[in-house]
């Protein structure tokens, strides 16, 4: 009987084709883009100011309102958030990606693998909430810094205007080291596994032909892992622009994307200025790959 | 070809260390490789002979013992600073770069100007017989056109030394011939000492001028493809280096009268069928056959000799078809060969 059946799929691939991949690609179709398509639908609609309903008509108004200064320094910090987020995690996991693809021995690397990857088996609410406890005002980062006698030097980092704060708790600093904390395993893994795929004898012919380590890191490792950069900072990137518990919990008045348009759509109902708020971030990232293939990320994949 | 030593090893050896055990991948090693000269070295896998090619490029150091490059000591010198280049196995061609960015890598490495080193390129390319490639990527290419640009790369620095890691291995039997050919008329004209690592005898045979033989870690045997082939130092050489009949023992004796292990070669044996006279400068000796095995060019017989002990012949099919060799099986035959066909092997 089983057999029968087999053999009946034998005969016709398409139909087996379509059987494995229709529910994937329903739920694609209607949890992903279906989302992304309402949320632009409601993007062009507004919120009557006096009525406070949100009228369904096809409208601009939204997007002027969007395009305000206080909208517009929210969009512009948030990004640069996120730019800063992601250059300090390819400088962070490009080593220990390189030792762990290159160097590392079996059981080192599994070890390494485990301790990338063991922080994301908590919750990531908990986490956060113990980086509260290292920057807080009485917390282990200034304890540390009054032990070695450099509390003069913190606290002159908090009075900075841009930067500080009443404490690293509530400052952008502070953002900026648990963002970077957070997202790290997602810069690693996809560097890692991109320069794991580099055959050593490349970097041996590029050294044969007489180049130094650091000619072969620029002509040889650099080009050829870029794409495992541009994959993780696509993640390090979006989830920046997007992540409201960190600016909520580390931030003073400044927005982030996130707290806008959880502030927008929860408290005061305006959900086209949310949606419009959300297709922000989409048009970064979508800039950001046309330039990332420009500059020949994904000429190696 | 000159008396000036391009390469010289001087008691070589490399110990890789692992849990299981330290292993004597090289074992003091001693080798010398004049100048213009095409080298082989031959032996089966995990032999050393692959180490020692990687300790001469730079990627692997000697964990002791000297390596010169035209009297200079370079053992200790990291693969950038060493005037030798290298054709790999899986030819290493980068996959982001056009096949003249390849070939021009080694002159931009050197900061020579682009047209200059696009210009070079081109000719490196004329002489891999590889005209107007260079826009191409490496994966556009079949297996022999990868492995000619995987050559142009490792010229253009015209290096003093050319080390080619088995360069040949992914190519099928025809290509093979081919590049054999093709490389060492390249050799003659670019006028470069060739070190060329292979486990195949039959192309050590054709194309070195000497040969170097390796077994777990040491030299066997230095010599010219003649002189290995015709001469052979150690059983060993004997038996990779063609097929060979080692007899020693009673057959031994029985044959040659004495005891002494001798190797011979198959093709020197002639089988006849017919209690034939033979000449006095002859050894002979009866068996019966075994087996047949038709291989178009040739036909290879297992004789099993009266007494114990058995030899392979090989004869050329001139006059006779796969029918008549096929008739053999089973028959009582004599088997001789000439006195001088025979070398003792030690062992």
């Amino acid at each position: 009987m089983l057999k029968r059946l087999s053999t009946f799929f034998y005969l016709r691939p398409k139909l087996i084709l379509f059987l494995q991949l229709s529910p994937p690609l329903l739920w694609f179709l209607v949890a992903y883009i279906g989302a992304l398509i309402a949320m632009l639908i409601n993007s062009f609609f507004y919120l009557d100011g006096f009525t406070g309903k949100v009228v369904h008509e096809f409208t601009l108004r939204t997007y002027v309102k969007l395009l305000l200064p206080t909208n517009l320094q929210i969009l512009g910090r948030t990004t640069l958030m996120a730019v800063a987020v992601t250059l300090a995690c390819v400088i962070l996991a490009f080593p220990l990606s390189y030792y762990m693809a290159r160097f590392a021995s079996k059981r080192m690397k599994t070890f390494l693998y485990l301790a990338v990857t063991l922080p994301l088996w908590s919750s990531y609410v908990v986490r956060v909430y113990s980086w509260k406890l290292i920057l807080a005002k009485e917390g282990i980062v200034s304890w540390f810094a009054h032990l070695i006698h450099l509390d003069g030097l913190l606290n002159w980092y908090l009075s900075s205007e841009a930067l500080g704060g009443t404490s690293l708790a509530v400052s952008i600093t502070g953002i900026f080291i648990v963002f970077v904390y957070i997202w790290l395993p997602y810069m690693i893994l996809p560097i890692q596994t991109a320069l794991e795929r580099v055959p050593k004898s490349l970097v041996e012919a590029s050294s044969d032909l007489g180049a130094t380590p650091a000619q072969t890191f620029r002509n040889v490792i650099l080009p050829l892992s870029f794409p495992g950069v541009v994959a993780g900072s696509i993640f390090t990137f979006s989830l920046t622009l997007g992540d409201f518990i960190v600016p909520s919990l580390f931030g003073n008045s400044s927005f982030f994307i996130g707290k806008a348009v959880l502030t927008y759509q929860g408290t005061s109902g305006n959900i086209p200025l949310a949606a419009a708020f959300t297709m922000g971030p989409i048009i970064i990232m979508i800039a950001y790959l046309l330039l990332a293939r420009k500059l020949g990320a994904f000429d190696a994949l | 070809m000159s008396d000036k030593k391009a390469i010289e090893l001087i008691n070589v050896c490399r110990v890789f260390e692992s849990a299981s055990g330290n292993v004597n991948a090289v074992d003091n090693v001693s080798l010398e490789i004049r100048d213009g000269e095409f080298f082989s070295l031959l032996g089966p896998s995990g032999s050393g002979k692959t180490t020692s090619l990687r300790m001469v490029a730079g990627f692997d150091r000697p964990t002791s013992g000297q390596i010169l490059l035209y009297g200079k000591d370079v053992s200790n010198l990291p693969p950038y600073e060493r005037d030798v280049n290298t054709v790999f196995q899986d030819y290493a061609l980068f996959p982001h770069m056009t096949v003249g960015e390849n070939v021009a890598y080694g002159l931009m490495i050197k900061k020579i100007s682009k047209p200059d080193r696009e210009k070079s390129a081109e000719e490196m390319l004329d002489l891999v017989q590889l005209p107007g490639f260079s826009g191409r990527k490496p994966s556009q290419l079949s297996g022999g056109q990868r492995q000619r640009v995987a050559l142009a790369r490792a010229l253009i620095n015209h290096p003093k030394v050319l080390l080619l890691d088995e360069p040949l291995g992914a190519l099928d039997l025809k290509l093979r011939q081919q590049m054999q050919v093709e490389l060492k008329s390249i050799q003659k004209r670019v006028g470069i000492t060739f070190i060329f690592v292979t486990h195949d005898q039959e192309e050590a045979l054709t194309m070195s001028d000497r040969i170097a033989v390796f077994n777990q870690g040491r030299i066997e045997q230095v010599g010219t493809p003649a002189e290995i082939y015709e001469h052979p130092a150690t059983p060993f050489v004997a038996n990779f280096v063609g097929t060979s009949n080692l007899i020693s023992g009673e057959v031994a004796k029985r044959i040659t009268g004495s005891e002494a292990r001798f190797s011979v070669r198959p093709e020197k044996i002639h089988l006849s069928k017919t209690d034939e006279k033979f000449d006095a400068d002859m050894f002979s000796v009866g068996g019966k056959v075994r087996d047949v095995v038709y291989l178009g060019l040739y036909t290879r017989y297992l004789v099993e000799l009266d007494g114990g002990g058995d030899l392979v012949v090989v004869e050329q099919n001139l006059k006779t078809t796969s029918m008549d060799v096929m008739q053999a099986k089973d028959q009582k035959v004599s088997l001789f060969w000439k006195k001088e066909h025979i070398r003792y092997v030690g062992g």
